[in-house]
């Protein structure tokens, strides 16, 4: 039986700022997803909020896995449980090797009941498999040695996500704008990347500006977000308009909430003019 | 050389009359018991002064009792020592120390057939006098610099030599352990390694308790003395339990095109106070000094580390790492000095500290006193706490907060071992932070 993560009404604050207003999505092992919607609408904080960011404050709705709410877990008890998030602007830890790094985390998600200090997976095995996946991905196996993110340009700190993702297998992988800054072959290498780690034991939620991804992964849903919530759900050809057409129309279907995106940016506008 | 005593004369305070009772029980050149005597002259007279303000303004050390602590007069000879390094590699030679007496001396055949000394100053100082004279305090150490040098100088009860003579390169490591094992036990242990021209040697010293609880007392001095074009590394990690008071000159000078590297590892005590001098003697002379420091619970380790360029084209680069956990504190004073005539120095200092609670606390402060003017130094200290985004990010894949947050502090560290030469040093150092974070493998 594949698995379900399910989002139901979810209302998210962050410094008491409410910006989810009521996200309701279900995602299922094996699917992929495309979430697309104008900044500021919400993308990155759902992903944040579904992995367990502390700054993100649920104050209502659920997030469940196979029935199990899981707003009350940390990050690593959800990642435990298969919530993978590919980060936008993956974070720098000095002097761990990328290596190391993942031999502990592969190790975690394996053996999800492994506490601080028991036995790693062997040496030999893990070798063998982070090779074969950096040759997969095409990567220099010197990468394994470096420090993880450090010195890394934009390009190489993305393929490192998906190389992470490539070994820890999740059940469910969000993707936020892993596309992002990237040149043209650098996107066609993530993209070729992640189609080869997707199939029925992977669902995936593309968070993204680009149509490039979504060529290699062509989404299953689209979902619009506009002002905090879900606005309109379609299949790969809303993608492909939105893509061409930017979200005029969108705004124009759902005016309330292009209203609040308004009243929004005006607010932040005046606070940084105070600033 | 250990005469006999009664009972109630082996233990030995620090006041005139036991001053002489002590050298009663020395067998030692006059040369030596005259240095001793003119060190008490002056231990006494330092006593009558404040420490200088500028070295322990921020050390606490109003809790100390001297009179608590006396030298034992035998070693109560088997106890099992729990080290680091011993059992870590083959050594080519291996001095140790219990309660300020030595109890062990190898030196494998092939170097002492080369002229190696490598051995307990006590005996040393008897058959090998005039090689130790021109060295002994006379140069690293001075025992007039403050109370804790001159305490050193008067009491000295043995200790590690290494002199390597001229053109022999060493090239296996030697070890030296100090232990400590007796209650209230005063350790006065000197270092004392003398390369030639040309020599090269590597020696790693350990000190640690037999005890977890038992109080103690560690006044050293460590001399590391470079003749031109010789090398070394030498390498202190410094484990005792944390009961112990520790207070230690160490000094290295390095004459011309010589190169020193220097680690010292700060784990253990309750209050550890070092005074670290390296004087760049030479031209072309360099020095590379790493510190790993990583202070948990309520202790104190404090250095005050100088950088001194006597001459021209001379470079010195230290990296001190401090993580500071519980209520502890680590207190670096820093200084880089370059003389006048010492043009094209090259000098780098910096301190990184890294705090893992809220009640601890890192001071560090770097500084200059330069009178070249044809000169590249460099300095700096940074200090943060173990970052929020960064712990998210590993919790992100699988790993609990405390294990993210161990990763995290062997990684601040991971730059000082990446400059440390000897593996097992690198994987010593690991292990023993390991223990101390907590993690049992």
């Amino acid at each position: 039986m594949s698995s379900l993560l399910k989002i139901t009404d979810l209302h998210v604050a962050v410094d008491e700022k409410p910006i989810l207003k009521g996200v309701s999505l279900e995602l299922r092992q094996g699917e992929v997803h495309a979430l697309m919607g104008p900044n500021g609408s919400g993308k990155s904080t759902l992903a944040y909020t579904l992995v367990g960011h502390p700054k993100y404050e649920i104050t209502s709705g659920t997030i469940e896995i196979d029935g199990t709410n899981i707003n009350e877990l940390d990050p690593c008890e959800r990642a435990r449980l298969g919530l993978f998030l590919a980060f936008q602007y993956p974070v720098t830890i000095p002097g761990v090797k990328v290596a190391d790094f993942l031999r502990h985390a592969v190790t975690n998600i394996r053996n999800p009941e492994r506490k601080e200090g028991e036995g790693l997976i062997p040496m030999r095995e893990f070798r063998k498999e982070l090779k074969e996946r950096m040759e997969e991905l095409g990567m220099d196996l010197e990468f394994a040695r470096r420090y993880l993110n450090e010195g890394f340009s934009g390009g190489e700190k993305k393929r490192m996500e998906i190389l992470q993702l490539a070994m820890l297998q999740p059940k469910f992988a969000l993707l936020d704008e892993t596309d992002s800054g990237l040149d043209s072959d650098a996107v066609r290498v993530v993209s070729e990347g992640l189609k080869k780690l997707s199939g029925p034991q992977m669902g995936s939620l593309i968070i993204t500006h680009h149509e490039r991804l979504l060529e290699y992964n062509v989404p299953q849903f689209t979902h619009v977000m506009l002002a905090g919530k879900i606005v309109e759900t379609g299949d790969a050809e809303l993608a492909h308009e939105l893509h061409n057409h930017g979200y005029a129309a969108i705004r124009e279907r759902h005016p309330a909430e292009a209203a609040e995106e308004q009243e929004r940016q005006a607010k932040a506008q005046t606070a940084n003019a105070g600033i | 050389m250990s005469a006999t005593l009664t009972p109630a004369a082996q233990q030995t305070a620090f006041d005139a009359a036991s001053f002489e009772k002590f050298l009663a029980t020395r067998t030692e050149p006059a040369w030596a018991t005259e240095l001793r005597r003119s060190a008490f002259e002056a231990y006494r007279e330092s006593l009558l002064s404040e420490l200088d303000p500028e070295e322990w303004k921020r050390v606490d050390i109003r809790a100390f009792r001297p009179e608590k602590f006396s030298i034992p007069a035998a070693a109560q000879s088997t106890h099992a020592l729990e080290t680091l390094l011993a059992d870590r590699a083959e050594f080519a030679g291996v001095v140790s120390h219990l309660d300020g007496a030595c109890t062990r001396t190898t030196l494998s055949e092939k170097w002492a057939q080369k002229g190696v000394l490598f051995g307990n100053l006590s005996d040393l100082i008897q058959t090998h006098g005039d090689v130790l004279r021109p060295h002994l305090m006379t140069r690293g150490v001075k025992p007039d610099s403050d109370r804790f040098s001159a305490w050193h100088a008067a009491f000295w009860t043995g200790g590690t030599v290494l002199y390597v003579p001229r053109n022999v390169e060493v090239n296996e490591p030697l070890y030296s352990l100090i232990g400590l094992a007796a209650e209230a036990a005063a350790d006065f242990t000197h270092t004392l390694i003398i390369l030639e021209e040309g020599a090269s040697a590597t020696l790693l010293e350990e000190t640690t308790s037999a005890s977890p609880t038992a109080t103690g007392l560690h006044v050293g001095a460590v001399e590391l003395l470079l003749a031109r074009q010789s090398n070394l590394r030498y390498v202190q990690l410094q484990n005792w339990n944390d009961k112990v008071w520790h207070f230690a000159h160490q000094v290295g000078r390095v004459e011309a095109d010589a190169s020193l590297q220097w680690t010292v590892g700060g784990l253990g005590a309750r209050l550890a106070h070092i005074h670290q001098d390296v004087f760049l003697d030479g031209r072309g002379a360099e020095a590379e000094v790493n510190g790993v420091t990583f202070a948990t619970d309520r202790q104190v380790i404090s250095y005050y580390t100088q950088q001194t360029h006597n001459a021209p084209n001379t470079r010195s680069d230290l990296l001190y790492k401090d993580v500071v956990r519980d209520k502890a504190r680590v207190i670096w004073r820093g200084m880089i000095k370059v003389a006048k005539d010492a043009q094209k120095t090259d000098g780098y200092q910096r301190n990184d500290g890294l705090i893992m609670s809220d009640t601890c606390r890192v001071d560090a402060i770097p500084g200059l006193e330069i009178e070249a003017d044809d000169v590249r130094c460099t300095h700096g200290a940074t200090c943060g706490r173990v970052d929020e985004e960064q712990l998210f990010y590993c919790m992100c894949r699988g790993l609990t907060r405390s294990e993210a947050m161990h990763m995290i502090v062997q990684g601040f560290f991971q730059r000082v071992y990446d400059r440390i030469p000897v593996e097992i040093v690198r994987e010593t150092l690991g292990h023993a932070v390991e223990r101390k974070l907590g993690i049992f493998g």
